[in-house]
């Protein structure tokens, strides 16, 4: 495994990692991949949607155990019935987390498949592999 | 009193035995059947580790859910929402926002990246054999924390369902138990264990919709009445509808319970068995399916358990509960019985073995998925790529695996056998909050910082192992209380008892200082192989 005849710039030695994924012998380059705009472009529309995206629902998660515990009052309120305001942000958990998984399928299906079959693509010589997702 | 309608719990279960042992006995064999099956497509190790990665986003989904409805869901929230009312709902909760976790930031990645094992993705840019050593210690210690559990509520279940009370008969069981599981992973390996799985969803779900149709008939589908009647029945009125019967005591209790809600939301995303089941599918696509469709199937199982918890506290005297059992573990049984017509009755009779038969599928399957974790971890990171160096043929690896697989199961009946008066809800949530501590910031790491190190891989790991496991030693789960492990000495200092509060951040940072204050070079270059990698699907295995 020679690196001497990669692509320029930043390829340093790397015996330290042979073969240990058995991948081909024609390593892609993955430097300047990674730096390249459309890389760039994938990285920052899964992060800027997944990250804040967690942020928000563990915030809102914790948000619920907390009047859970601090808020009994608050909680107990009669809503419909006996259904109080404890049972409404319950189930509310419930809903948003089926529209968030929804919501992030929705936005990958659209934003990051079709740019990372675009890379992963080009970098395995323009051979797609069949999908056999049912 | 409670003795006697203990007695009578007891002797109606020990009437239906057979009933239970047959139904119990056609699914071991049907499963079994699909082991051989499945064994015998089973060559390479790409089979064994993740069932050739042809199971499809939906069949992953409902293997998935399989793993993660435990016994300790089924049966324990439904009983802790009898006895506790809107507590019992709250663990729940975040048992199903902790999927979000996994599917925005884990699963896919992941499944673009690994191979095999969760090890495959940490060590990407790692120095290999510290830390697939650190990677395979917390799966084997996670998966056992969380097998004990499962093989001591084994235990527990067996004296309760089929009223065998005789000591030597619950070694029996677990025993038995214990060989079967054994059976499933080392012939079936990751495709036997999907398909059983699968079966075992089925069945859960199925069982579970027939008892919540049953109560909402009976309650005119009006859940503000099965509410009521529930909140009356209960002897503690609109308290039994809010917050604050089993957490809300003092302020200590407060606490802790927000250390479990952060256990569970960040543990699941950790958690070795449920981590390699992104390898059976495909694609990444795939993995996401089969995250959506779990979240479907594992929050309307959860709402359903509202059903099954109400009910049972509103038909069932809370006394019956309690005497069949302290904890509540029975209430979907008996609450099955009742809705059947009675104990004295066929419909009871014929329910009751139902939700039985299904309780013990769902402890066998879990269990399995388990011990599968365990012993691809032990064949994969630790045999071949630290013992052996990744010098082992393929089919010298599978066949470590299977052997992993008959020793990690002999140590879990041997666990079982001694674990069975353990409090079960504390080991289930020292497995969560160990998954959270020690793999989750290092998964987290590794993925997404570039400055991630071996240092700070280590450190995160053994860090968040260690504070987690010795804080809850020294916690009230293990001594100082009448609930503890050991009730009868005091070395309890910490006073939550779930670590996760502590311990998970304390992973975090360690994984983020251990990196800053090694002297080594973050490997640029393995970085942008692996974030290419792990964002696109090239080179996806």
């Amino acid at each position: 495994m020679s690196t001497a005849a990669q692509p320029p710039a930043d390829h340093g030695p790397h015996e330290e990692h042979e073969g240990q994924h058995g991948a081909p012998h024609e390593a892609p380059p993955f430097t300047e991949v990674q730096s390249g705009a459309e890389f760039t472009e994938l990285r920052r529309s899964y992060r800027s949607f997944a990250f804040p995206l967690t942020v928000a629902f563990v915030l809102w998660y914790l948000l619920y155990v907390l009047l859970s515990n601090y808020a009994g009052g608050f909680m107990g309120t009669k809503v419909l019935g006996n259904i109080n305001v404890a049972f409404v942000l319950g189930l509310a958990q419930f809903v948003t987390t089926f529209l968030i998984a929804w919501w992030y399928s929705r936005h990958a299906a659209a934003k990051l498949d079709p740019k990372a079959e675009a890379i992963k693509n080009r970098l395995e010589g323009g051979n797609p592999r069949v999908e056999g997702d049912a | 009193m409670s003795h006697l309608t203990f007695q009578l719990a007891a002797e109606g279960a020990s009437q239906h035995r057979p009933l239970i042992i047959t139904l119990f006995a056609v699914f071991v064999a049907a499963t079994l059947g699909i082991t051989v099956w499945a064994g015998r497509q089973t060559k390479g190790a790409e089979d064994f580790y993740a069932g050739g990665r042809q199971f499809s986003g939906f069949q992953n989904g409902l293997a998935i859910s399989g793993d993660y409805m435990s016994a300790a869901s089924f049966l324990g929230i439904a009983g802790a929402i009898a006895l506790f009312g809107y507590d019992g709902f709250l663990y729940s909760i975040g048992f199903l926002v902790a999927w979000l976790v996994a599917l925005l930031l884990v699963a896919e990645p992941l499944r673009n990246s690994g191979r095999f094992t969760m090890g495959d993705v940490l060590v990407y840019r790692m120095r290999q054999r510290p830390v697939r050593t650190a990677a395979g210690v917390s799966t084997i210690v996670v998966s056992i924390f969380y097998l004990l559990a499962q093989m001591a509520g084994a235990g527990a279940l067996v004296t309760l369902l089929l009223g065998i009370t005789s000591e030597a008969g619950k070694i029996l069981v677990v025993v038995l138990v214990g060989i079967v599981m054994i059976l499933y992973v080392s012939i079936g390996g990751m495709k036997g264990t999907t398909w059983v799985q699968m079966v075992k969803a089925i069945l859960l779900i199925a069982g579970t919709l027939l008892i919540t149709f049953l109560v909402m008939l009976k309650f005119d589908f009006n859940i503000s009445t099965l509410l009521g009647e529930a909140a009356k029945e209960s002897g503690k009125g609109a308290a039994f509808l809010e917050p604050g019967l089993k957490y809300g005591a003092t302020a200590t209790s407060k606490i802790d319970f927000i250390s479990l809600g952060i256990a569970l939301v960040l543990g699941t995303a950790g958690l070795p068995h449920i981590l390699i089941r992104f390898y059976t599918v495909p694609t990444s696509q795939a993995a996401r399916k089969s995250v959506n469709w779990a979240i479907g199937i594992i929050g309307v199982f959860y709402l359903m358990t509202i059903a099954l918890g109400f009910g049972a506290a509103a038909l069932i005297k809370p006394e019956t509960i309690i005497a069949s059992n302290p904890a509540g573990n029975t209430a979907a049984p008996l609450l099955a019985q009742e809705i059947g017509g009675g104990a004295d009755s066929t419909g009871g009779a014929i329910l009751l073995a139902v939700i039985s038969a299904v309780a013990f599928a769902t402890i066998l399957a879990v269990v399995a998925g388990l011990t599968l974790a365990s012993s691809s971890s032990f064949a994969h990171d630790l045999y071949v790529n630290v013992i052996k160096r990744g010098q082992a043929s393929e089919k010298d690896e599978v066949r470590a695996a299977r052997w992993a697989t008959v020793g990690i199961g002999a140590v879990a009946i041997i666990l079982g056998v001694f674990a069975r008066g353990l409090n079960v809800a504390g080991l289930v949530a020292l497995a969560f909050a160990v998954a959270a501590s020690a793999n989750l910031p290092t998964i987290l790491y590794s993925l997404f910082w570039k400055r991630f190190t071996t240092s700070g891989a280590l450190w995160s790991i053994y860090g968040g192992l260690a504070s987690s496991v010795l804080l809850v030693l020294f916690s009230p789960v293990v001594s100082g209380k009448e609930t503890s492990m050991f009730p009868a000495v005091d070395f309890h200092f910490f006073p939550l008892e779930n670590p996760g509060l502590i311990s998970i951040p304390l992973g975090f940072l360690l994984g983020w200082l251990g990196s800053l204050l090694s002297k080594e070079e973050p490997d640029a270059k393995k970085y942008a192989e692996l974030e290419v990698r792990s964002l696109t699907g090239t080179g996806a295995h």
